[in-house]
């Protein structure tokens, strides 16, 4: 399709803004010799062009989106009205606190409904996404040993199966990471984290269930290990929607957790967003929290740092209409629909595995949670299809592709997430999709790696684009 | 796939051409270059930096997934290949010809293999 600015001809446009009501003003712009660069379209042209944007791309408004880890289940429309409701958008977040009580009991609610989730005690908003999230965890990690004066403890240990973010986080706060292999089970080496503990062990961080779709049998074991090495135990909620309601990171052994919303609790990610990563802890935690935290004042809502605060990780409250479209998901599921969903994320991701493991080699052939996870390296050897092919071939079906080479500890790697919106028939379908790709894998593979043929652009060269990034559109000359 | 005779081959599929008894350039093997695919980005260590038999000293990137590259050696990095900085695609192309850092006061070294050993390992490990 056509860029914005190929579109309309000079001397096109449309007039949005109502003529000025106070005498012009022209600003001195220092430093910019030429004038704006801007697209010359009427609003007609402007509403196409976004319409035709937005035939563009696959959400999951579209249609089946299983990105395992990703939890792209459906967002009920109903968030968007609470989201929408004029006393949460037309705020400043500098107006007096005896002005806003309602949306700091929105952020007071929210926290203790999540805390109830997790089994923390206390939380923080601000964080805006997972990432983001386990960086703030782990500098409540790090502020816990140095009120200590524990000052030697400056590893983390990571398993081999993380989620990339988490090395990436421990060394931005500041730690050095650990690494320990998986066992073949696809859980953590016991014996291996035992030998990886001591007295520089600042903490552990774990996804449970981890990113091969299992729940490890041994974390009160791992968790304890940790502990009485004298380390903390961080929780990376990535897979929380597995467990929310059943089964509580703070059980297990967990002293810090972060959340993603726009993931377990239903808010807009991947190009939806802006995300949300809320972080819980235990109460000898909650001192160093990030502030300013909503605390209750009598009858009324206030705002105070907590005493001994890391200080803010993000302007003012977090992405605070995130939250209440968040809320506004567990209040309408309530205390037995917050269970069912991670019940219904775990059926559907069984179902579709059972039904499709007599052809597909599962990495770990195991009751799984959330999501399963396929190695295509018997097609790649065989058939030379890779898990790519599959991925692409799928698009051609109206499907969004699993997760690709991902875990790193499985080659040729599909990870599936189905989530809990799905309903059977689309698992259905998806399932004979996925049937009918393994029949082309040996009747035409030339399709399969030829594909998609059925999307607006084909197979964009993923090399070229990583060695040699377009990134700035090239204006055609004379371009005014 | 080329695994040439004169060169050693570590379990984690980086090979090492000794120069002398202390000096030797490390490289990825066509094993590995064919397992990662096509190299978009490389990340070397600096002049200087000593390296340690069986830890990571470089990290690669494929369209796949980024992974760390060990070093079969200890010792010294005494010069790195900054062509592969701007051409990572070197690496596939000419895998024994793309070393990514020559070490010198080598001191120890991983149990390494010969071609040969080398193909059984990673055909057995398939």
């Amino acid at each position: 399709m056509k860029l914005i600015f190929e579109r309309g001809h000079e001397g096109q446009g449309c007039t949005v803004l109502p003529e000025p009501d106070v005498p012009e003003f022209h600003l001195e712009t220092p430093g910019r010799e030429l004038p704006l660069r801007l697209p010359h379209v009427s609003e007609n042209e402007i509403s196409r062009h976004y319409t035709e944007l937005a035939g563009e791309v696959h959400g999951v408004n579209s249609g089946f989106y299983p990105l395992g880890s990703c939890t792209m289940k459906y967002n009920p429309k109903v968030n968007e009205v609470a989201a929408a409701l004029p006393g949460f958008t037309g705020i400043h977040p500098l107006q007096p606190v005896g002005t806003v009580q309602g949306c700091l009991d929105v952020l007071k609610r929210a926290q203790e409904l999540l805390c109830e989730i997790t089994g923390m005690d206390d939380m923080t908003m601000q964080p805006a996404a997972g990432a983001h999230g386990e960086f703030t965890g782990l500098l409540l990690i790090k502020a816990y040993h140095e009120s200590r004066g524990d000052k030697k403890r400056t590893k983390i240990i990571v398993p081999d199966s993380a989620h990339g973010t988490n090395p990436a986080s421990a060394v931005m706060a500041g730690f050095e990471v650990v690494n320990i292999p998986s066992g073949a089970d696809g859980c953590v080496d016991l014996d291996k984290l035992r030998e990886a503990v001591g007295d520089d062990t600042a903490g552990l961080m774990l996804t449970n269930p981890n990113t091969v779709g299992l729940f490890d049998r041994n974390i009160l074991e791992i968790t304890s290990i940790v502990h009485k090495a004298g380390g903390l135990n961080y929780y990376d909620g990535a897979n929380l929607n597995a467990i929310m309601g059943i089964a509580r990171p703070g059980d297990m052994g967990f002293d810090v957790v972060h959340i993603n919303l726009h993931k377990t609790f239903s808010t807009p990610h991947g190009g939806g967003g802006p995300g949300s990563g809320p972080v819980g802890c235990k109460a000898f935690l909650s001192d160093f929290l990030p502030g300013p935290q909503p605390v209750w004042d009598g009858d009324d809502l206030t705002l105070a740092m907590p005493p001994r605060s890391i200080g803010s990780v993000r302007t003012f409250y977090g992405n605070f209409l995130v939250v209440v479209k968040a809320l506004t998901y567990i209040m309408i599921l309530g205390r037995s629909g917050v269970a069912d969903a991670a019940r219904n994320a775990v059926l559907n991701a069984n179902y579709m595995m059972r039904r499709l493991r007599d052809i597909y080699h599962m990495a770990f052939d195991d009751v799984c949670m959330h999501e399963f996870v396929m190695s295509l390296e018997n097609m790649k050897h065989d058939w030379d299809v890779s898990a790519m092919d599959v991925a692409k071939a799928l698009l051609d079906y109206g499907i969004h592709p699993p997760t690709m080479y991902f875990p790193l500890i499985v080659h040729e790697a599909l990870m599936v997430e189905p989530t809990e919106t799905e309903s059977r028939e689309t698992l259905d379908e998806a399932i004979a999709v996925f049937r009918e790709i393994y029949e082309l894998s040996q009747s035409d593979p030339e399709r399969l790696r030829a594909a998609p043929s059925r999307t607006s652009i084909g197979r964009p060269d993923e090399v070229q684009a990583a060695r040699k990034p377009v990134l700035r559109y090239a204006f055609p000359d004379g371009w005014k | 796939m080329n695994h040439p005779d004169e060169l050693l081959y570590s379990k984690s599929h980086e090979w090492a051409k000794f120069l002398d008894d202390t000096t030797a350039l490390i490289g990825l093997t066509d094993y590995a270059q064919d397992a990662l695919g096509d190299l978009v980005f490389v990340n070397l260590p600096e002049v200087g930096d000593e390296v340690t038999a069986g830890e990571a000293f470089a990290d690669v990137e494929s369209v796949k997934a980024v992974s760390d590259v060990f070093s079969p050696v200890t010792g010294t990095v005494a010069e790195i290949n900054e062509d592969l900085l701007d051409s990572p695609e070197m690496m596939n192309e000419d895998p024994y010809g793309a070393w990514l850092i020559k070490v010198e006061n080598i001191t120890d070294r991983e149990e390494l293999m010969d071609s040969g050993d080398y193909v059984n390992f990673y055909e057995n490990q398939e």
